[in-house]
Order: C-alpha cells, then sequence, then structure tokens
C-alpha cells in the first residue's frame, strides 16, 4: 500500500512538474496576466478608488465576492469545529485541583459521597487544570503587559490596509492571537473570561453580516452588490472616497469575523470542547 | 533577489518540509511545520507578495501552529506509523 501511494504521488508530482514548463516565466512581462488584467488596476486603481495599495483594492473592491465567500469559508470552519467537538456534558468525574491564591499550594480535592462535587470558596482558591499546571508568574507578567501592544497592532493592521500590507485577515489573525496567548500564558478560563464562548461565536457570526450587509446597503441605494460607490450617499467625500470607505467597513467586518472564528476555534481545541481545562 | 539567499531559504522549505513528515515526535512535526510556514513567508516577501507574507507568517506559522500544538496536547506524542 506505501509503495502503491508512492508511485502515485511520483507520478502525479511528475505531471504537475511537467505542466509548469508550460507557465510563463517569473515575472514575464509578456505573459497573459500581465498584458491585461495587472496594468489595468496598477493604473486606475488609485483614481477610482482612492486607496494606494492595489492588492487591499483588488481583494475587497474589484473581487469582493471572492473575499466574502472567503469569510464566510472561515465562518463554516468555526462553525464545523463548534459542531465536531464541543460537548455540553460537565466534566467527567475524577478529582480536581485548587490553588491558594496566597501561598501558592496546590490541593487536590475529591468529589465527596455520592459523587457530589465539593466547592472551595472561588475567592480564595482558583482551580487549575489537572493535567499541566506551569505558573510562572514572570511568563504570565510579560504576557499581560505584552497583549494590549499585540491588540493595538492588529487594530493598526486592520485600519492601515489600505495603505500598507495588511488587512482584514492579517488583522483579525493577530487579535485572535492576543487572546490565545492570553489563554496559553494563563489558563483557558482567564481566556474565557475576557472573551465567552457565545462572545466568539457571536463576533464570527457579527463579521460575515457586516460583510453581507454593506453589499446590501449598497443594494438597497440602488446599485449592484457591494458596488461602494453606493455609499457616497451616507458617507462625505463623493463616490471615489466612498469605495475607500466602504472598504474599510468590510476590512472590519472581516477582521472582526477571523478573530472571533480563531478564538472559537482554539478554546473548542483546546479543551476538547469541555470549556474547563486546556492549553 | 539574491539567489543564493533564495536557494538557501528554498533548501530550508524542502528541509523542513520532508522533516515534518518524517519526524516521529507531532510536536516535533507541528514545530517543523511552523518553521516551514516561516520560510514560505520569507520566500513570499523576496518574491515582493508582501501581503500574502503578512498573511503566512500570521496564520501559517502563528495561529495554525498554535492549533496543531493544542491538538498534539490531547492526544499520544509518538505517531503509530
Amino acid at each position: 500500500m506505501k509503495i502503491l501511494g508512492l508511485v502515485i504521488v511520483a507520478l502525479v508530482g511528475s505531471v504537475l512538474i511537467y505542466a509548469t514548463v508550460d507557465f510563463p516565466p517569473f515575472a514575464d512581462p509578456e505573459s497573459p496576466a500581465s498584458l491585461h488584467v495587472s496594468p489595468r488596476y496598477i493604473e486606475k486603481s488609485l483614481d477610482e478608488t482612492a486607496v494606494p495599495n492595489v492588492v487591499t483594492a483588488v481583494l475587497a473592491d474589484y473581487r469582493s465576492f471572492d473575499t466574502m465567500f472567503e469569510t464566510t469559508v472561515i465562518f463554516a470552519a468555526g462553525v464545523a469545529c463548534f459542531l465536531l467537538l464541543r460537548i455540553p456534558r460537565r466534566r467527567p468525574p475524577g478529582p480536581r485541583h485548587f490553588r491558594h491564591r496566597l501561598t501558592g499550594l496546590t490541593f487536590r480535592v475529591k468529589d465527596g459521597e455520592n459523587g457530589k462535587e465539593i466547592f472551595l470558596p472561588l475567592r480564595e482558591f482558583e482551580p487549575v487544570d489537572s493535567v499541566w499546571t506551569p505558573h510562572d508568574f514572570i511568563i504570565e507578567k510579560v504576557c499581560r503587559y505584552m497583549i494590549p501592544f499585540i491588540q493595538l497592532f492588529g487594530l493598526y493592521v486592520i485600519a492601515h490596509g489600505h495603505h500598507s500590507p495588511g488587512g482584514g485577515f492579517q488583522g483579525g489573525v493577530i487579535l485572535g492571537a492576543a487572546i490565545i496567548l492570553l489563554s496559553v500564558s494563563h489558563n483557558l478560563r482567564t481566556a474565557l473570561k475576557r472573551m465567552r464562548e457565545k462572545t466568539g461565536a457571536l463576533c464570527s457570526a457579527l463579521g460575515v453580516f457586516i460583510f453581507a450587509g454593506t453589499g446590501a446597503l449598497c443594494l438597497a441605494l440602488g446599485y449592484n452588490y457591494l458596488d461602494y460607490r453606493a455609499l457616497a450617499a451616507l458617507l462625505p467625500g463623493g463616490p471615489i472616497m466612498a469605495r475607500s470607505h466602504g472598504m474599510l467597513l468590510v476590512e472590519i467586518g472581516v477582521g472582526v469575523a477571523v478573530m472571533g472564528t480563531m478564538v472559537w476555534i482554539f478554546k473548542n481545541l483546546a479543551s476538547l470542547g469541555r470549556y474547563d481545562e486546556g492549553l | 533577489m539574491i539567489w543564493q539567499l533564495d536557494l538557501l531559504i528554498l533548501t530550508l522549505v524542502v528541509i523542513c518540509g520532508i522533516g515534518a513528515i518524517m519526524v516521529r515526535d507531532l510536536l516535533g512535526a507541528a514545530i517543523l511545520f511552523g518553521a516551514y510556514s516561516f520560510m514560505m513567508c520569507l520566500l513570499w516577501a523576496i518574491m515582493g507578495a508582501v501581503d500574502v507574507a503578512f498573511t503566512e507568517a500570521s496564520v501559517g506559522a502563528g495561529v495554525s501552529t498554535v492549533f496543531f500544538v493544542s491538538a498534539v496536547y490531547h492526544t499520544t506524542r509518538r505517531t503509530k506509523d
């Protein structure tokens, strides 16, 4: 079976390498893509949309349908992880661990008679993970002070995507990674306090809704779907600036969706869908 | 584009890719995959596709490595095959 697999992989690989011979060379000015499509965007996009970053203009305006369905795919990935992993059941029976907040001592608490859970006062004791419980002061504090700056950078990447590399996807991932860093450096419960499961899921859906809603708003104002020139009726600056503003709206939608989905997927994966303890 | 740098990074991409398949330790495979993504990010940046490089760095090297590690955390680290 292994040999058969190897043969198939080698065959497909050789066919693919053979097919690349027909490709135009790297950066060939005579290639079809460079003849009609690229010059059109490079020459006209700044005049038409007032956005210096051509990549953002193409992704969020000229090809915004693609981007909308990419966002939908990310949302669908989040929903798929949720449906596969989420367990509504409570935690499995067994001993739990608590840490005394003042002294840092860890206690192992068994269930009481008839499997009843014994609760320690949460003001003095905090629950800790049963498998692997690092409690490192330096890591916690350093991550805690880094997270606001990471989030600020994420917001900058979203808002400045028109003028520099970046945009909704990257900024959303950075914003989500900040919450994931909180979960990795502290524990899952701390991250859950900052961003609940419902918040993540809601952000995920809300982002797609913002994107599709912007398109529907354009439709309602009498233009084509996702034709941001329609927003000139609502925003100042004329139809060209309206396209730039429409892109910003859409990027915010993408950012919110990606942030929510990344945190959602991570929490489902890290806690095996139980949302009690994890990485 | 400096071809020596290009060749070096391409070699590292191939080594990381093969290593991620061959290594027995799943955590090691996840980290090698992150290194692979980072090398790809450098390649995109060399080719001038800065937006793609940014996405590769944040999604490929950042978040997906965390996903892999959190998945490995719940299983055994050794592969069977």
